[in-house]
Formats: C-alpha cells, structure tokens, sequence
C-alpha cells in the first residue's frame, strides 16, 4: 500500500474484513481512488463509508466481491459500469445509479434520481422509494446477461424510454388508493425488454411503442423472484405485494424506427 | 515508450464532464440569513461548473434602502462609468452610490474584475406625473401615449391636478417600474462598456467569472442577510464567459438562474423586442427573465400559469384534459407560441416575496425539492441541500412543467402531490399544496 493511494484513513480496520471511512470533505477522486486500493487487498470483504454528501462516481469500474456502504447522499452515476460490487445506500441518490452498470447489486433504501440504469447492462438495482425521469431507459441485455431495475413506489415521466433488454417492475408501493403511476409516456421508443407494472396506470400514460398483456409463462416466477429479493432487503411482505394483479409491456416492435424515414410511413407511427 | 497518460491521468478522467449548478434557498416566513449557506452548497457543485462562471442573488439585503432601487451596473472603461452617472442624474435621484464591496480579485481566484458600482436610486417625482398625465390621457381625452415612448412636455394644459394625484397614487409602482426598464435598456444598448446586471428594490445580484463559491467570497456575501438566495455555477457552452454573461440574469427584482440551454432564443428574443425588451447579454437566459416580467408583471399572470407558458404541456397531453383544462392549456399555447422555452432547461426564478423552481416539460434536466419547516430549497442536486440542512423534513425529484412556488407567507405550492417516498413524514403545516396553484 502507497501513501499516494491510499488518501483516506481507514477508520477501523478489525480482523472480520471490515473497513470504515469518513469521507466529509473529501473530493470523489480521492474516495473512488480508497476505494480501488481496498477493494483489491487481500481480506477486505466490506467498506462502509460515512458522511457521503455528493461524491460523484462512487464504486465506478469498480470489480470484485466486495460490499460498499454508503451512509448519505452519494452524488451522480453510482456505481457506473461497476463489475460484480454490492452497494448499499442508506439515504437517497442521485442521478444516473447504475450507469451502464455490468454485473453486481445496488440497493437503495430512499428515492433515486432521474435516469437510474440507465443503459445498464447486468446485475440489480433495488430502490425502496421512488425514482425520477427515463430511469431504465435504454437497458440492453446480451445472451445470460439481463439487468433489473426494482422501484418500489413509482416513476417520472419515460420510465423504460428506448429500453432494448432486461427487466423493470415498477411496484407502485408509494400510491394512493386508487392511484394513478407518475410516469406518462412509458416506454417510448421500446424495442427489448420487459416492464411489469403493479399498480394502476391508464393506456394513455403508454409510450406509442409499447404493448400491454398479462404475464404469462414464466413471467409470475420471475416477479416473484425479485419482489421475494426486494422484500427481503426492505422488509416488506412478498405475499402481500404479490396480491395484487401485475400488468406486463413489451415492445411492440423490435424495430419501431425502421420505417421513420421512409416517404408516408410517419403517420403510422405515431410517436408519443 | 511509456504510456505517459496512464501515469498522469490513470483513470481518463481529465474530459470536463460538467454542467451548471443552480440553488435556491428561502424561509417562507421572511427569516433573513447569511450568504454563507448558499456558498457552501454551491461548493459541494463545484464540479458542475468549470470556473467560468458563478451568481448569485439575494433578496431583503438593503433594508436601510428599500424604497429605492438598487441599480448594481458593471463598467469596462471609466468612460462608461462616467457616461452612465450623467445620465443617471438626469433620469434618476441618486439617493446614494459606493463601489460594491469585494475583496481582491486576485486573491479570491477570480478573473479580473470590471469596476463595479451600485446607485441606490428613486424615479423623480416630475417624471411620474407627467408619465402618469399621459397614461390618463387614454381615457381622459388628453392625448394619447404610451408611458414608453417618453415624457410629454405640455402638461400645463392639464387642470385636474386631483385626478393627476390619483392615477399618480394608483399606478405609481407600475409607472416607476415601466419607467426604469426602459432606463436600463437604455443603458444597456446606448452606453458603451456599461450593463446594470441588477436594478430591483432591497435586492441585488452579484456575479462574475470564477467558480460560484469564489465570486461569493469575492463579492463578501457572508455580510449580507437575506431571506431569499438563488445561486448559479455556469459551464458556458454557447457563449463566451464574461462578467455580464454570469447567471442570474435580472430585470426590476426578477432574476433567473438557469440550467441548459434555449433552443427557441431567436424567436424568444424576436418577441419580446417587439415589447421593449433587448437582448444584450450575450446568452440564452435574458430571455427568460425578461418573459417573465412581461407575462407576470405587465400581464398579471399568475406564476403557475406563467410556468405553462414557459413550459406548456405537450399537445397530445392537452387533448386528454378535461375542461376547462383542455381550454386554457389550448389559450395559452395559441396566445403566447413566442414565449415557449425550447430545449432542455432547468430555472429558479425569484422575484420579492416568491421563489420558483420549474424544469422543462420533458425533464432533460434535474431540478431537486426539499423542505425544512420555513425553508424551501431548490437545487439541482439533494447533496447541496443537506449541506446546510442535514435533517429536512422531505425532499423530492421535481417533475417536468410542474412549478415549485414558495411564497412569503408559508406557501408551498407543488403540481406534483404525493411523489414521496413513504420514508418521510407529512409535510409541516407550513406548507399547503394545490394541484395547480392558486
């Protein structure tokens, strides 16, 4: 270990693996720069990071078994193209959690900002509260690598916009009675990829992309699997979510820009 | 050969990957506190901005002066100074006039300074009468003319002095405010070297080119107590970085700080020349501080709806509105298509008494809500807000088109009822909300 690495003081190091770090003051470049050192040291299983106010880019590129908790508000694009991690977030965050995020978890336990997974690829993302604008837009998946998003309560406008793969649940948990998801214009542009919603939510807060069915085939198992997970991590009752009636949408098209630019083909578009 | 970029940049991190800041603070009860807090929060944004330029503005800051308004005007050349104040004393009573404090620059870690002036001001009594005369003439068979295209010279044909009094009493903020925009106009087209950057009462903006915690420093805004902040970082993309093209931009006591860009600005500018407004600054955002003194206070709108016309709902969203939703929505964008923002933005607009926080109809750019007993807080990310205040009561992503209004008074008015996590309580009692307002 370097004195020129290794800028933040390790806290409280006891022998079970665990670490601990203050980072109030500290700029994000020499917090992800600890976190890169220990991550890679032999023994340490988990870092716990206090007094996190807007460091951006925490756990970035970041690879490993390795456990990171946060305890504040950790600013934009936690855990970007992040590799294999567990970040636990007590408090809310910011915008772009899980940007391109690779393989790991990401688990939340406020709100989340706007465009969370946005662009991710694999691993979990699980927020207990609500989430912001176009969060999962354009989540891609390849072969056995399917990213999932995980809202408990509801969404910003484009939730799901050009979504090409993986999984997004939107659980409703933070509505009303009788009330209405906060997104409109759901999956615009979608071409891959499922939504399953719990809650309600009106045709007319569709993207022109998007179909609604009912799960079918295995889809139930797969709801439950994650509502299992996400109760779990917040304490909820999977039974009791899993009540209430899921709604599945999906593209309507794998290609639903293929005919944009061809002469009289804009009307049958319809774009939202 | 070594790979010199893996030595001196291992993480390829040196790409300026920025944006603006913006922050806004305010106690709904009229609390007056220091510019430290808004400094610091803008600090914890600092790698939003790229040092080009930082703002702020403060209301309730110049009690001892509050009936006069506040003209803090910027001079490249002493010429300019001096051209300025012979027309100041021939258009205004200068009640009193300093350098605006600051330290300096150079040890501040600022750009050098332009001179920087401030004249407390007052429109002279013989210019409101005779402006008010020939208001009256619209309906008092007295010749008409608009209050803008100058002074009428043959008020000695008017005996109705009473009726003179009245129209004078009736009108007299309405007149004084039309008259000093047009004195700022004039300054800021006709005077080489000289822009007035803020000409409200008991507030003030100050701003420059350095990072925003700087040009706080630099401009001691610890020494000055306010009740409302708003405060800009600026990661130029359009325009140059100079002292006038800092944010907030203002007019009279309305000044707008802003995150993005206007793609409509032509039209924008087109539109409201044609009301007297001129665009000098050099950026976007003027536009938007000078639609929102025409449509709020020559128009008399209402925040929330001049928020509609800033940012209206898409027309597929206005077709699903009931009446008499679907009617006004439909009014406004027919009435006002000119005054429409384009393009991805985020503002806080403030004016005496009120702070606004809206973000483009299709969110393309972050505006966070938080509340604190008293305090409203806008900011474009949550960390800067729990930098001076670790315990709020809630905190919120704002959705797009829909304003956040907080009001002297205690109200807090969001269109966007129950977005809230289940992990916060309800809000104080401070705090009113309403579908859309009033």
């Amino acid at each position: 270990m370097s004195a020129q690495v290794e800028v933040l003081e390790v806290l409280a190091a006891p022998g079970a693996g665990c670490v601990t770090l203050d980072a109030r003051g500290r700029s994000y470049r020499e917090l992800n720069r600890t976190l890169r050192s220990l991550a890679t040291r032999r023994g340490v299983s988990r870092i716990s990071v206090t007094n996190v106010l807007g460091q951006r880019y925490i756990g970035t590129n970041l690879r490993g078994e390795i456990e990171v908790r946060l305890y504040g508000t950790p600013g934009n694009d936690l855990g970007a193209f992040m590799d294999g991690p567990v970040i636990y977030v007590y408090g809310n965050a910011q915008d772009g959690v899980g940007n391109t995020m690779n393989s790991g978890k990401i688990v939340v336990y406020g709100n989340a900002g706007d465009i969370a997974a946005m662009s991710m690829r694999g691993g979990k993302i699980f927020v207990k509260g609500n989430v912001g604008s176009r969060s999962a837009i354009h989540m891609k998946e390849c072969g056995e690598k399917k990213p999932l998003l995980v809202v408990g309560g509801t969404a910003h406008d484009f939730f799901g916009e050009y979504m090409a793969g993986g999984t997004a649940i939107l659980l409703g948990l933070s509505l009303g009675p009788g009330e209405y998801h906060k997104a409109n214009f759901i999956g615009t542009g979608m071409h891959g990829g499922e939504i399953f919603i719990r809650g309600r939510v009106d045709p007319s807060q569709l993207g022109a992309a998007v179909k609604i069915s009912e799960p079918a085939g295995d889809d139930m198992r797969r709801i439950a699997d994650a509502v299992g997970e996400f109760a779990e991590l917040f304490g909820y009752d999977a039974g009791e979510i899993m009540h209430e009636e899921f709604l599945k949408l999906s593209p309507k098209s794998l290609r639903p820009f293929a005919e944009l630019y061809h002469a009289g083909s804009r009307d049958s578009l319809q774009l939202g | 050969m070594k790979e010199l970029d893996k030595i001196t940049n291992p993480f390829g991190d040196d790409k300026v990957i920025a944006n603006c800041g913006l922050f806004g603070m305010m106690s709904t009860k009229g609390r007056r506190f220091s510019g430290q807090d808004a400094i610091l929060a803008m600090a914890n944004m600092h790698d939003r901005g790229n040092g080009l330029g930082g703002g702020f503005a403060a209301y309730g800051i110049y009690p001892e002066y509050a009936d006069c308004y506040a003209l803090h005007v910027m001079y490249e050349s002493m010429t300019g100074k001096e051209q300025t104040e012979h027309f100041m004393r021939t258009t205004f009573d200068v009640v009193h006039n300093e350098e605006i404090p600051h330290r300096d620059p150079a040890n501040s870690g600022v750009a050098p300074a332009p001179i920087l002036w401030r004249y407390f001001v007052r429109v002279p009594k013989n210019v409101l009468k005779e402006i008010s005369i020939s208001r009256r003439g619209l309906d008092g068979g007295i010749k008409k003319e608009s209050p803008r295209d100058g002074i009428r010279d043959d008020i000695d044909d008017i005996d109705d002095i009473g009726r003179i009094k009245e129209a004078i009493e009736d009108n007299r903020e309405d007149i004084e405010d039309d008259y000093v925009v047009k004195q700022v106009m004039t300054i800021n087209t006709g005077i080489a070297d000289a822009y007035v950057f803020s000409s409200g009462k008991n507030m003030g903006v100050f701003k420059g080119v350095g990072y925003p915690e700087d040009i706080g420093n630099f401009f001691c805004l610890e020494e000055y107590n306010g009740y409302l902040w708003t405060a800009h970082g600026r990661f130029p993309t359009n325009t140059q970085a100079w002292w006038g093209g800092a944010h907030p931009f203002s007019l009279l006591d309305w000044t707008v700080v802003h995150n993005g860009e206007i793609s409509s600005y032509g039209t924008n500018r087109a539109f409201l020349e044609m009301h007297g407004y001129y665009c000098c600054m050099h950026t976007d955002t003027e536009v938007i501080a000078y639609a929102v003194d025409l449509l709020a206070r020559r128009h008399h709108l209402p925040m929330d709806i001049v928020a509609k016309v800033l940012a209206p709902p898409l027309w597929v969203s206005i077709d699903r509105m009931p009446e008499p939703e679907r009617r006004l929505h439909t009014a406004l964008r027919l009435t006002y298509p000119a005054l429409l923002m384009n393009g991805p933005f985020t503002i806080i607009i403030a004016r005496q008494g009120e702070m606004i926080g809206l973000r483009d109809r299709i969110q393309l750019r972050p505006l966070v809500a938080g509340i604190k007993d008293d305090m409203l807080y806008l900011s474009s990310e949550e960390a800067p807000i729990r930098v001076v205040c670790p315990d709020l009561d809630e905190t919120w992503t704002v959705k797009g088109g829909e304003p956040i209004i907080g009001r002297l008074g205690g109200r807090v008015i969001t269109g966007f009822e129950g977005f809230r996590g289940d992990s916060y309580e309800e809000l104080p009692s401070t705090a009113v909300r309403g579908a859309s307002g009033r």
